[in-house]
């Protein structure tokens, strides 16, 4: 009975609570109106209206096209890339020109240390061109996941207020990378004119192989720490740290031969070594660029006997991370505009 | 035989509010049994049709969830629960101005928001000179739209929106900080976009203006659609005509503090 009570009052006091907000409201409201009400010059309509036929279908406004939908808007992709690298390189006098001093003062610094100092490279034949290699890729790679880790953020303005895939900005970011990447590719097959690069089937198949690889990986890590990073700015500081490392957790400043040796040993740290798909990668890229220029007898012990298998293992793993990578986007993808 | 336009159905959405971002913070709150977050519900349960041509006004007061429901309609989020379908491009403004980059020039800025807006290149390029009429932004047209005056940025904005030929257009209180004769031009376009058969979601406080741009009228209140009809029973509704009532509330002492 008195329970009953108790809850007849409470039920009363949120009642009047309630209708008190109403009227607090209602006034806020009138005050407003009040307020407004000629703050908007009326412009009646003129003339008859018009039917408009709209030829499409009801849809979801914000449709998971995913990445699928980015390569459909080619030109919007096309005008946020140049746009970036516009951005880039604003009130810098030498622009561009950066992209080539920083990777060519770190390839020289490698060279000597490694090359000249350490000679860690066990007299592995056409050194610098194995170390520029591994150097041009790993750029690449880097370039595209800290700067795509980045790119949801930077480009909050418009994630918060327009529809786009989101996907877009990683993508763009693995566009600007390439174009960096580009024309050190060229310097680099220019090396391997001048030091007798000949011609191979099995090269080519490497070095596909090896790009698919290096695509799809980038990709990947940059999806999932772009959507990250929108939570936890953390995750560009531990991008960054992770990248440093990453120079020296692939076979370009030594031989491939001393980590075969190590794996005699340790096979647990061999695996894990080339658990890495950019380990993989820069194998394959030398594949390409720096064994041609060599004697067949010269590069057999630089590669692993099973360096295909690996090869095809490691891009089935990351075609499947990416796959992932795009569903856990899309799951995130969703909260970006109230985190941001 | 006029097609459904927009079809919104049970939708509502939430937002988590997170009062701690750092582990540190985070710690602290927990130590003191403080919530770590919240979560808050900015429309709620709402579902209504608009048929193509039809102009909606939509009121109700600061943070009754009118912008979160445009940005639902237009794309930008995800409902939690419930669907939202639209039909055709759609185009217009949300929460006073567009996605602007802004270290990027008014023209960049132009092609970037046009494309995204779903023209092509060469729409675009044909548009091009209208808009920057219309926008009015004259040598303004190559300096980063940081340095645009509020006025400037949201007329730039307003005119790639209304010149993209958009079969649904938004349009959320755009037009607060323009000045008369711009607000008066801008009124003049919707009216005409309005003529052709363009869907429009108009978000305004100004109940003369609602009455000659809209056929319907929604009102939002803390998140849920609390009336959906006429333009006059709207605004009267949201006007709550009552006076004596006020009196009383006036009188009741315990409301004034809220003022």
């Amino acid at each position: 009975m008195r329970a009953a009570n108790k809850n007849l009052t409470a039920a009363k006091r949120h009642a009047t609570d309630e209708s008190g907000r109403r009227r607090n409201a209602a006034r806020k409201a009138r005050r407003l109106l009040d307020k407004k009400a000629d703050s908007m010059p009326v412009v009646e309509l003129e003339g008859p209206r018009l039917e408009r036929q709209v030829d499409a279908d009801l849809i979801s406004p914000a449709p998971r096209g995913g990445l699928r939908e980015v390569f459909h808007e080619r030109y919007l992709l096309k005008l946020i890339v140049s746009r970036q690298l516009a951005q880039m390189y604003a009130a810098s006098l030498l622009g561009l020109l950066w992209s080539y001093i920083q990777p060519a003062l770190r390839f020289i610094v490698y060279f000597f240390v490694f090359g000249v100092v350490l000679k860690t490279h066990g007299g592995t034949p056409n050194f610098a061109l194995h170390l520029f290699t591994g150097m041009v890729f790993v750029h690449y790679f880097t370039e595209t996941w800290s700067g795509g880790t980045r790119s949801i953020w930077a480009n909050r303005a418009l994630v918060m207020k327009m529809r786009v895939p989101r996907e877009i900005f990683p993508v763009a970011t693995m566009m600007v990378a390439a174009y960096h990447t580009g024309p050190q590719v060229l310097i680099l097959a220019i090396a391997c004119a001048v030091l007798g690069w000949h011609f191979s089937l099995a090269g080519f198949a490497a070095g596909a192989l090896g790009l698919a690889i290096l695509v799809c990986f980038s990709m990947s890590l940059s999806l999932i720490f772009s959507a990250l990073n929108v939570f936890f700015k953390d995750f560009q500081n531990i991008v960054q740290t992770v990248t440093q490392f990453m120079h020296f957790l692939v076979p370009m400043m030594y031989s491939y031969s001393m980590l075969a040796r190590l794996g005699e040993h340790h096979r647990w740290a061999y695996e894990l070594y080339f658990a890495n798909p950019l380990a993989e990668v820069v194998m394959l890229m030398q594949r390409l660029f720096w064994a041609p220029t060599l004697k067949p007898a010269e590069y057999a012990d630089e590669f692993p006997p099973d360096l295909w298998e690996r090869g095809f293992v490691m891009l089935g793993v990351c075609l499947g991370l990416l796959f992932v990578a795009q569903r856990f986007f899309a799951r995130l993808e969703g909260k970006f505009p109230e985190r941001l | 035989m006029p097609a459904e336009s927009i079809v919104v159905d049970h939708v509502s959405k939430d937002f988590t509010m997170q009062y701690h971002r750092t582990l540190k913070q985070m710690a602290v709150a927990t130590a003191r049994r403080l919530p770590l977050k919240e979560r808050f519900r900015a429309v709620n349960d709402v579902s209504f049709t608009v048929e193509q041509g039809e102009s909606i006004g939509l009121m109700g007061l600061n943070g009754s969830g009118k912008s979160t429901l445009l940005k639902l309609i237009n794309g930008v989020m995800r409902a939690d629960s419930g669907t939202i379908l639209t039909r055709g491009r759609i185009a217009g403004l949300i929460a006073t101005g567009a996605g602007f980059h802004p270290q990027l020039s008014g023209r960049d800025n132009l092609y970037l928001n046009g494309a995204i807006l779903g023209m092509s290149e060469a729409e675009i390029h044909r548009k091009f000179d209208e808009i920057v009429a219309f926008a009015d932004i004259g040598k303004f047209l190559d300096t980063p739209v940081s340095h645009y005056s509020s006025g400037m940025y949201a007329r730039l904005g307003f005119s790639i929106a209304i010149h993209v030929d958009a079969d649904i257009f938004l349009a959320d209180e755009v037009l607060a900080v323009g000045d008369r004769p711009f607000k008066k031009k801008c009124m003049a376009k919707m009216q005409e976009i309005r003529r052709q058969g363009t869907t429009i979601f108009y978000v305004s406080h100004a109940s003369a203006s609602v009455r000659a741009m809209c056929d319907r009228v929604l009102v939002l209140e803390s998140g849920h659609l609390n009336f959906d009809g006429g333009v006059d029973e709207g605004i009267h509704y949201l006007e709550y005509d009552d006076d004596e009532e006020t009196d009383e509330a006036l009188a009741d002492g315990e409301l004034g503090a809220d003022i």
